[in-house]
């Protein structure tokens, strides 16, 4: 027994690595958040093709008419991207108050359960970006450049500003995103290249390099997630800083254990909620929870042992499995 | 120069593809199936939409459900009756129309919806050995750009177009002033006051004062 080689981590507990079960139905459980994301993504694609090409309706009304630009729910809801009406506006051109209002309908939403869940829960191209990454990972490919994740705001900042010098919604004539649910609502045909383009790069270049880099909607998501409700709670007395978490985060920076043990949530509106570290977590430190919450439980004293004190079962659990 | 023919109601080029957010509703909306959303290959801002009259024209319906779909005002809810709409110009190429060579066809005229004011068809009379022509002619005040001229034309390729209005259409300049198509007198300016022969017509009638009794 090597007992003496056995880390510890800050709180004096043990670290130990994130096993994956053996079991099937172990595995589905820690993929969770990856196969319900995947459902999401998929889901909402498909509703949009079935609502253009087989009239899928709800009592006769078209289930969702449009694509994630701009859509119309049972012929009566308007969704918009709010980005892109920002960039209309930034052009210098009023838009119908239909399109205003979906847009606060969908930022509102986005203001409840995170910003950026835009990108890991329903965003097309994170298919694409999630792929690249497996490949990165099964063919060792190392970044050819490294770019600081700030420059996303620089993208953000530039597709205003050249909205407004252009008199044109400057992102949205580029928009990988737009082509993608172009090309599997309309099949246009072209755009996949585009598209293959974006996923050499993802794979080859740099790693989450649209996504995590150069996206400015998942900028202006970012943006929005700062405020928004549905957080990542991060339980600090029972993290080992074995950076399990780090490890699977596409977007690592948001997990600075330091700034998270202090304000109870992964504050960064960069985090996509996208659930990996929950569920790799070994001491099951993090969980989704709303910020109203976090904030309350943290101004309670005592109110932190109690969270802890539920999870036992389940760590004990995780333990035989591995 | 590229252009691409828009749905109903939309705005001029650069205000339309500033304000479509790429959506497609008004693809979707289209009950012909006519409007497609840009490709990369298209010489147009990307995922706009456009139709190509000869493989789907504009069946213009009354209730414009393309212009009701869109979100924005790309396709402008001003547009109240289609028959108002502006989405191109019909343009015949004379040297290949089957009437301008003489021969009777007219598929254009029978099949415009908005007939006889937008294609009339001019009849021309020739040699006793020939019969007359039947030529039909576009008036822009009302075509609309629908396309069901070109998708009808029996020629192999159509001889009449659908084309941007800017392409082919000319401006005669404000100081030309074709007199016999005015409403209003195009001398107004130095028209004489009255002749002078004309005597000048009395406050009373003739019958009134010639019987007062005054002369």
């Amino acid at each position: 027994m090597a007992t003496d080689k056995v880390k510890l981590g800050p709180n004096g507990k043990p670290l130990r690595p994130f096993v994956m079960p053996q079991s099937l139905a172990g595995k589905i459980r820690v993929w969770r958040y990856l196969w319900m994301r995947r459902v999401v993504q998929i889901s909402v694609l498909i509703l949009f093709f079935g609502s253009a090409h087989w009239e899928w309706n709800f009592h006769k009304q078209p289930i969702i008419s449009g694509d994630l630009s701009s859509s119309t729910l049972l012929d009566t809801v308007p969704l918009a991207d709010p980005f892109a009406v920002l960039q209309i506006l930034a052009s210098g051109h009023t838009v119908l108050s239909k399109v205003l209002i979906g847009s606060l309908i969908i930022l509102s939403f986005y203001l409840i359960v995170g910003g950026r869940v835009w990108c890991s829960w329903v965003c097309p191209v994170n298919l694409i970006s999630d792929l690249a990454n497996r490949l990165r990972k099964t063919l060792q490919i190392k970044n050819a450049f490294q770019l600081s994740r700030k420059f996303r705001y620089s993208m953000l900042a530039l597709s205003l500003v050249l909205s407004a010098i252009s008199g044109v919604a400057a992102f949205e004539w580029i928009s990988p995103i737009g082509i993608f649910h172009r090309e599997v609502i309309f099949g246009l045909g072209g755009g996949w290249l585009i598209l293959l383009g974006l996923f050499i790069f993802d794979s080859l270049v740099l790693k989450d390099g649209w996504c995590g880099h150069l996206c400015p909607l998942g900028a202006f998501y970012a943006v929005v997630g700062k405020v928004s409700l549905l957080r990542i709670a991060f339980n600090t007395p029972t993290c080992t800083h074995c950076v399990e978490c780090v490890k699977v985060c596409p977007e690592p920076q948001v997990l600075n254990l330091k700034r998270a043990s202090e304000k109870g949530y992964i504050s960064s509106g960069e985090c996509t909620n996208c659930g990996r570290c929950i569920t790799v977590c070994p001491e099951h430190t993090l969980k989704f929870d709303l910020q109203l919450w976090i904030k309350r439980a943290a101004a309670a004293p005592g109110a932190g042992s109690q969270q802890n004190s539920r999870k036992i079962d389940d760590t004990d659990h995780r333990r035989k499995a591995a | 120069m590229p252009f691409a023919l828009r749905p109903p109601g939309a705005l001029a080029e650069d205000d339309f593809s500033a304000k479509c957010i790429k959506c497609g509703q008004c693809v979707t909306a289209c009950p012909y199936d006519t409007l497609r959303l840009a490709d990369t290959s298209d010489p147009i801002p990307l995922g706009t939409p456009y139709f190509t009259p000869r493989d789907i024209p504009c069946y213009m319906c009354p209730d414009i459900p393309c212009m009701v779909a869109c979100p924005t005002g790309a396709l402008s809810p001003e547009l109240k009756h289609i028959e108002d709409s502006k989405m191109g110009l019909a343009v015949i190429d004379i040297e290949n129309c089957l009437s301008w060579q003489g021969l009777r066809c007219e598929i254009c005229h029978r099949d415009c919806p908005v007939q006889d004011s937008a294609i009339s068809v001019e009849h021309r009379q020739r040699k006793l050995s020939k019969h007359a022509m039947f030529r039909p002619i576009v008036h822009s005040e009302y075509c609309t750009g629908c396309g069901i001229c070109e998708k009808a034309c029996p020629t192999d390729e159509a001889a009449i177009k659908i084309v941007y209005p800017p392409l082919v259409q000319g401006s005669i300049g404000k100081h030309y002033r074709l007199g016999w198509k005015q409403q209003r007198s195009v001398t107004e300016h130095f028209q004489p006051q009255q002749l002078s022969n004309k005597p000048a017509k009395a406050e009373q009638s003739g019958l009134d004062y010639l019987n007062s009794g005054d002369l």
